[in-house]
């Protein structure tokens, strides 16, 4: 029992982390119909750019409390995958709006390569450790909790909040949710359609950079191929949780992360992706528009 | 006059891919006025409500509002000039409520005079303020309608465009529907460009009118020439009516 706690517990943080970067693949596919495959490795970015700013911070600061490096580290990183991924969009996917679906799909595949290679090459194709940030290990009842642990779901779950209220909420909001269902008459309306989808791409990013960040301090580690495996579960998360919902990616997230460490923990950890990747081939089966996905037939 | 028009649509031509869904067309709309645009199906109509908004965009030709060129602006500052549509199809946002797609109406002025304009609107469609709650989606074909109706009245309009508001409608309902327009115009002065097939009751509501076929205007004319008009008799009125 305690071993199965133990085990959900740690399915919560790795879900954690695919559903903050799950909701960037789900908003993005919601509004313009596209899966952005550069996502994932503008999650690798974020998590690169924060290693970066720690290692300055390092440098310059004799001490840093940990909660200013990793808040340091989180808005540097939030501010540079935005701008990336504002670029990208702007130079990449705009241009190819109206034409056929699979441009810009094939682009977004082009680009994922290009950002992991510039990477690659800008930083080395080694992977990058960080000395521990966080190491203390709290034990309650024979279950191990780590702080890190407590840190990733407290952030994932303030961070959610806030995104939850702008969405539903506020105005820009509301523009996003218009333009998902008809960008032509959010356009009718006075909506800056090509604004809002901008937007879309900043706040997907942040939520990536977050990830990233969060990544980087439970790992350890990062290298340039790290936007790939996490980059696809996230995708799967989002799939099985029903594309274009945002809920659905943090649902789908979360399943992906308590499979991976159910299976690592009483079957085999070579056969983790194995796991995740059959289940969500029998819940398409089943369910084709994911848990919470919406059917496609609609009152006219 | 043509040139005081509140709209000024000169020479308009309006391609989809290579075929001309506009062929030339010439409308005016001065300011005050109910003008009726009727025509057979396909025959442009929403074409050219769509063209006004500039998606799609006209090749050739001038729109101008207000004594602005809008032909080459884009769809959201043409609407920022507070041109509102109900456009064909009515396009309710199907997800979200019937309260977030009269505040989607309102965005311009980032709802600052929602709940007025809001209280004027339920007092033209009492049936919204019952459903506020509920999702668009869910509505009927009539509810839809008001709601679209409403929505564009939300963005306090200079200039309102209906694209067949009675389409599929029950007659009562396009009554109310006709009565609510007619009440807009007299007494909040508000200009309306309306396209229908129900070419009867339009004209009848109509300043003036224009026909459309085959995407050129053939006619034009006040709304009581064209129903005395034997030819739009033969064509629009007679059969269509009973």
């Amino acid at each position: 029992m305690q071993y199965f706690v133990q085990q959900l517990i740690n399915g919560l943080t790795l879900g954690s982390i695919y559903g903050l970067i799950a909701i960037g693949y789900t908003m993005v596919y919601g509004i313009i119909g596209m899966i952005n495959f550069a996502h994932g490795d503008i999650f690798m970015i974020g998590a690169f750019t924060a290693l970066i700013v720690f290692l300055i911070l390092g440098a310059v600061f004799y001490s840093v409390p940990v909660v200013i490096a990793l808040l340091v580290m989180m808005i540097v990183a939030m501010l540079l995958t935005s701008l990336y991924n504002w670029t990208i969009e702007k130079v990449a996917y705009r241009p190819l709006r109206g034409s056929f679906r699979l441009a810009p799909l094939i682009t977004a595949i082009g680009m994922s390569i290009a950002l992991s290679n510039f990477v690659q090459v800008t930083q080395g194709p080694r992977n990058k450790p960080i000395p521990p940030m966080v190491s203390q290990v709290y034990n309650i009842g024979g279950i191990s909790v780590s702080l890190k642990q407590i840190i990733i779901v407290i952030v994932t779950v303030s961070l959610l909040a806030i995104f939850w209220y702008v969405v539903n909420r506020t105005s820009l909001g509301r523009a996003q949710r218009a333009c998902e269902q008809d960008r032509k008459m959010a356009a009718l309306l006075g909506i800056d359609v090509d604004r809002t989808i901008s937007i879309t791409f900043i706040m997907g990013a942040a939520l990536a950079a977050v990830a990233g960040t969060l990544f980087l301090m439970y790992y350890g580690v990062v290298v340039f191929s790290d936007g790939f495996v996490p980059g696809v579960k996230a995708f799967t998360a989002a799939v099985l949780g029903g594309i274009g919902s945002i809920p659905g990616a943090v649902v789908g997230g979360l399943m992906i992360g308590f499979i991976e460490s159910m299976w690592s923990a009483y079957f085999s950890i070579d056969y983790k992706d194995v796991a995740a990747f059959s289940i969500l081939a029998i819940v398409l089966i089943f369910l084709p528009s994911g848990i919470l996905g919406r059917p496609e037939v609609e009152k006219v | 006059m043509a040139s005081r028009a509140l709209l000024d649509v000169r020479g308009v031509e309006t391609y989809y891919g290579n075929i001309r869904a506009l062929n030339g067309v010439n409308v005016a709309v001065n300011e005050g006025e109910i003008v009726a645009l009727i025509g057979a199906n396909g025959a442009g109509k929403s074409t050219l409500m769509m063209t006004i908004f500039g998606a799609p965009r006209a090749r050739t030709g001038t729109i101008t509002f207000g004594g602005n060129d809008i032909t080459s602006l884009p769809t959201h500052e043409i609407a920022r000039l507070r041109i509102a549509q109900s456009p064909e199809g009515r396009r309710i946002f199907p997800r979200m409520t019937v309260l977030e797609n009269l505040q989607m109406g309102a965005s311009l002025d980032n709802l600052k005079h929602f709940d007025e304009d809001a209280e004027k609107v339920f007092q033209l469609f009492p049936r919204l303020k019952e459903r506020l709650s509920q999702r668009g989606g869910t509505l009927s074909g009539g509810e839809q309608q008001m709601l679209s109706i409403a929505r564009a009245l939300m963005a306090r309009p200079k200039l309102l465009l209906l694209d067949e508001p009675s389409l599929g409608l029950a007659p009562l309902i396009v009554k109310q529907i006709f009565d609510a327009i007619r009440e807009l115009n007299e007494k909040q002065g508000l200009t309306v460009f309306l396209v229908e097939q129900n070419a009867f009751g339009a004209l009848k509501l109509a300043t003036r009118g224009y026909v459309m076929v085959n995407g050129n205007v053939t006619m034009s004319g006040t709304g009581k020439e064209l129903l005395a008009n034997p030819e739009v008799r033969a064509a629009y009125l007679e059969g269509g009516r009973h």
